[in-house]
């Protein structure tokens, strides 16, 4: 038990999480092997850096998703990428990642040896690397395989002041690119609902694409990533801090045409649907056309789109004007998402 | 996708909206129930009022399962769930309904009761096959759409022998229940709005065909116009009851050609009628007990009838006083009437069956137009 | 009420089973319901069953009847 762990046909055991040397091997092998950065081989509880100056955001952010592995990424590239886009949604350039591992005892080494390598190399792409980190281990039926918590830090370029509370009648509403890509791949990989698709989730770290934004329209007032309840809770979210309202035109809406089938055959809408690796920007109307010309020269933001305008209304109501001409009310999602039949 | 995007496009959407306004007669005002659900989805979701000329009313009916399953029979659902050995399916349009004291299928589950949301019966089969030392219950809730899948999954559970299947039928029928609308005093009282026809329903008609409106439109004297489930099918509907009411007609003509016929789907009926047999009645929420409304499991079936086998009881628990749904279901309130609405009773917390579901006329009205409605106000 | 959405039946999997592809994304659909249903043909489909197969001519005629409108509205 003590000895090097197999890591092909090995399984999560409960003295991986014990703290003696089952952990240290467990640890050594697989995490830091994969991470391989000096602040882990350092060895040391707590990561030691250097503080740049001027003003630092924080974000923390736990990962459960069924199933683990999805169509575009798994548990592990999930973790990278929704703390780092939570970090950029702050203005912040990401710095660095602390990762919690809670595992279920019995889990294949094997697929942690998967999840853990796609994190690693999800944190190299990003350039932000994962300084500290833990295990824990639970007996088997008391967790879901694997849960992972990641905390990130950055920094905020001078200048920069984006928040959910800045948005003003006038704004300009953008986003940068197709809506619910995530949250479909993630259905089609459930076996209970039975439908294959092409598609793959759009996970990605955006803070590449903060940057530009922030390069080519330093006024940019919002950032908010649509994660959990799709477009529709973010622009909820943000028209509530704000003290404004919405209105966006579902005829600019960038949705693919898998994604508008899943919805249809599963009874969802896409605005309330998940994305992983999209934003939503409010700037000023005059840095529109820049903000969207950025957004639209970076890899991630080749779809992306003007959709609407904020609105003086203390309510906090987003409304959306129709493809077919009407209007009506983009409400939050009630609860979980449940596909319907009726 | 064919069938669906050219059936919302804004261009004809707003050309039939000029075709509209210039046939409706301005000096008399037009009301019209859409039965379905569906339809009430759709006329939000789309925003198809705000095409439609000020005097032609829309009045959201009960056409929504989940809206009109009476409290009773949820509580019944939790009760079933709760029993140890059962695994209860169902369709996620359940889980949230609210039964008695704020209980639900979802806290149930919360508390330890094996229910699972299921996307086709035939997946309930397959939790029978999967646990063979559990009772597995279809909870199968549905108009005459979704009555023939669940005779076709009760067919095969016989065939197979599967002995530890069985299903709760709460299916419902449509026709009883739009003449029990007409017959009620509220909607055809000497004080009562008039209702001035119906968009029939879509897919219910696919099974049912045309033919059974029939009877109802010449007894009754409404036109009924059967349209499909897309905007632009709405539109046509109510163009050609425009046309209808303006030429003194009440007949039932048919919108939705491309899928439903008069004679409807045999092969659906026939697997319909060798499964369930009609109940004296059924109890709806919100409009009392309808005569000939409801189907339950025939005595061939009995072993896979699951009110017989675990002597399922429905009681009938009390209803917020305050809540005007039975009105709201019968078009006689708008939902915003109720001092409920928006304030009490919420998508998040439902207390009456209009809110329930995304399809019910409460639930649409809060997600869709309570700006309209304020700006009405 | 009663979600059912037109899908393209793509391949027959078995006795009554048929893949049937809506807007790219593809499932699984009884056809125990109905009848001649063939490769090619859209059917309509509900909880996982075709309910009825659409009948192009028909989705033809009254798709007509809107662009008849239209013209006579002069557009």
């Amino acid at each position: 038990m003590s000895g090097k762990p197999d890591l092909e046909a090995g399984r999560v055991e409960l003295a991986h999480g014990g703290g003696g040397r089952a952990m240290t091997r467990l640890i050594e092998e697989l995490f830091a092997a994969a991470f391989d950065n000096r602040w882990l081989a350092a060895g040391d509880d707590a990561a030691a850096f250097p503080a740049p100056a001027g003003r630092m955001v924080m974000a923390t952010d736990s990962h459960v998703v069924t199933p683990l592995f999805f169509p575009g990424g798994d548990i592990g590239s999930l973790a990278v990428h929704g703390t780092v886009n939570d970090v950029a949604m702050g203005g912040g350039r990401p710095l660095y990642l602390a990762a919690g591992f809670v595992l279920e005892e019995g889990f294949p080494l094997a697929d942690l040896r998967r999840i853990v390598g796609s994190m690693a190399a999800a944190s190299r792409e990003a350039e932000v690397p994962v300084v500290a980190g833990d295990t824990k281990v639970v007996e088997r039926g008391k967790a879901d395989g694997v849960y992972i918590s990641t905390t990130g830090v950055g920094v905020v370029p001078e200048g920069v002041a984006v928040g959910g509370a800045r948005a003003r009648p006038g704004d300009r509403v953008l986003v940068s690119g197709t809506l619910g890509d995530h949250g479909v791949a993630i259905l089609s990989a459930r076996e209970d609902l039975g439908f294959g698709t092409e598609l793959q989730s759009d996970s990605a770290p955006l803070h590449g694409l903060v940057a530009t934004m922030l390069e080519a329209a330093p006024g940019v007032r919002c950032l908010r990533d649509p994660t959990r309840g799709g477009l529709a809770a973010a622009l909820h979210e943000l028209a509530r801090h704000s003290g404004v309202g919405m209105r966006i035109r579902e005829a600019d809406l960038p949705v693919r045409e898998e994604v508008r089938g899943a919805c249809e055959i599963l009874g969802l809408d896409p605005l309330n649907v998940a994305n992983e690796g999209k934003l939503v920007a409010v700037c000023p109307p005059d840095a529109a056309p820049a903000l969207l010309a950025a957004m639209g020269g970076h890899p991630l933001g080749r779809a992306a789109a003007e959709i609407g305008k904020v609105t003086a209304d203390e309510r906090g109501f987003v409304e959306m004007e129709t493809a077919f001409g009407g209007t009506r009310l983009v409400d939050w999602l009630y609860g979980e998402q449940l596909p319907r039949i009726c | 996708m064919k069938y669906v995007d050219e059936l919302r496009d804004g261009a004809t959407a707003r050309r039939l909206a000029a075709a509209i306004a210039a046939e409706a007669d301005p000096d008399r005002g037009y009301r019209f129930m859409e039965f379905c659900g569906g339809h009430t989805h759709a006329v939000f979701r789309y925003g198809v009022p705000d095409l439609l000329p000020p005097n032609v009313h829309l009045i959201h009916g009960p056409g929504c399962p989940v809206c009109v399953l009476p409290v009773g029979r949820v509580d019944a659902a939790i009760e079933l769930a709760r029993r140890p050995e059962v695994i209860l399916c169902t369709y996620g349009d359940l889980l949230r309904v609210p039964g008695s004291r704020r209980s639900s299928l979802l806290r149930a589950r919360a508390e330890g009761a094996d229910v699972r949301m299921v996307y086709s019966p035939a997946d309930s089969l397959r939790i029978a096959r999967e646990h063979p030392d559990r009772e597995v219950v279809f909870f199968a809730i549905g108009f005459e759409t979704t009555t023939p899948p669940t005779a076709v999954v009760v067919r095969r559970a016989e065939a197979e022998g599967l002995a530890n299947f069985s299903v709760v039928s709460n299916h419902v029928l449509t026709p009883p229940a739009m003449a029990h609308l007409l017959d009620s005093p509220e909607l055809d009282g000497p004080a009562a709005p008039s209702l001035d026809g119906f968009i029939g329903p879509s897919h219910v008609s696919t099974i049912i065909g045309s033919a059974p409106y029939e009877p109802f439109a010449r007894e009754h004297g409404r036109p009924v116009v059967i349209a499909g489930f897309e905007p632009l099918d709405v539109m046509q509907a109510i163009r050609m009851l425009i046309r209808q009411v303006n030429a003194g007609r009440a007949e039932v003509e048919n919108e939705y050609t491309r899928a439903v016929t008069r004679v409807g789907n045999r092969k659906a009926q026939e697997l319909v009628s060798a499964v369930f047999a009609v109940r004296e009645s059924f109890e709806w929420r919100g409009m009392g007990s309808v005569p000939g409304s409801g189907l339950e499991v025939r005595p061939e079936y009995a072993h896979l009838d699951a009110e017989r086998r675990f002597g399922v009881a429905v009681g009938q628990p009390r209803e917020n006083r305050a809540c005007i749904c039975p009105s709201v279901l019968r078009g006689a309130a708008r939902p915003t009437e109720c001092t409920l609405f928006g304030t009490t009773c919420t998508p998040d917390h439902p207390m009456g069956s209009c809110m329930v579901s995304s399809e019910g006329a409460c639930a649409a009205h809060y997600a869709y137009g309570r700006t309209r409605e304020r700006a009405e106000a | 009420m009663c979600l059912a959405v037109p899908g393209k039946v793509v391949e027959q999997e078995g006795d009554e089973v048929a893949r049937v592809d809506f807007g790219g994304v593809r499932k699984s659909v009884s056809l125990a319901l109905v009848e001649d249903v063939a490769v090619g043909d859209y059917v309509l489909v509900h909880v996982g069953f075709a309910l009825q197969r659409i009948d192009p001519e028909e989705a033809e005629r009254t798709l007509a009847l809107f662009a008849e409108m239209s013209q006579r509205q002069g557009g």
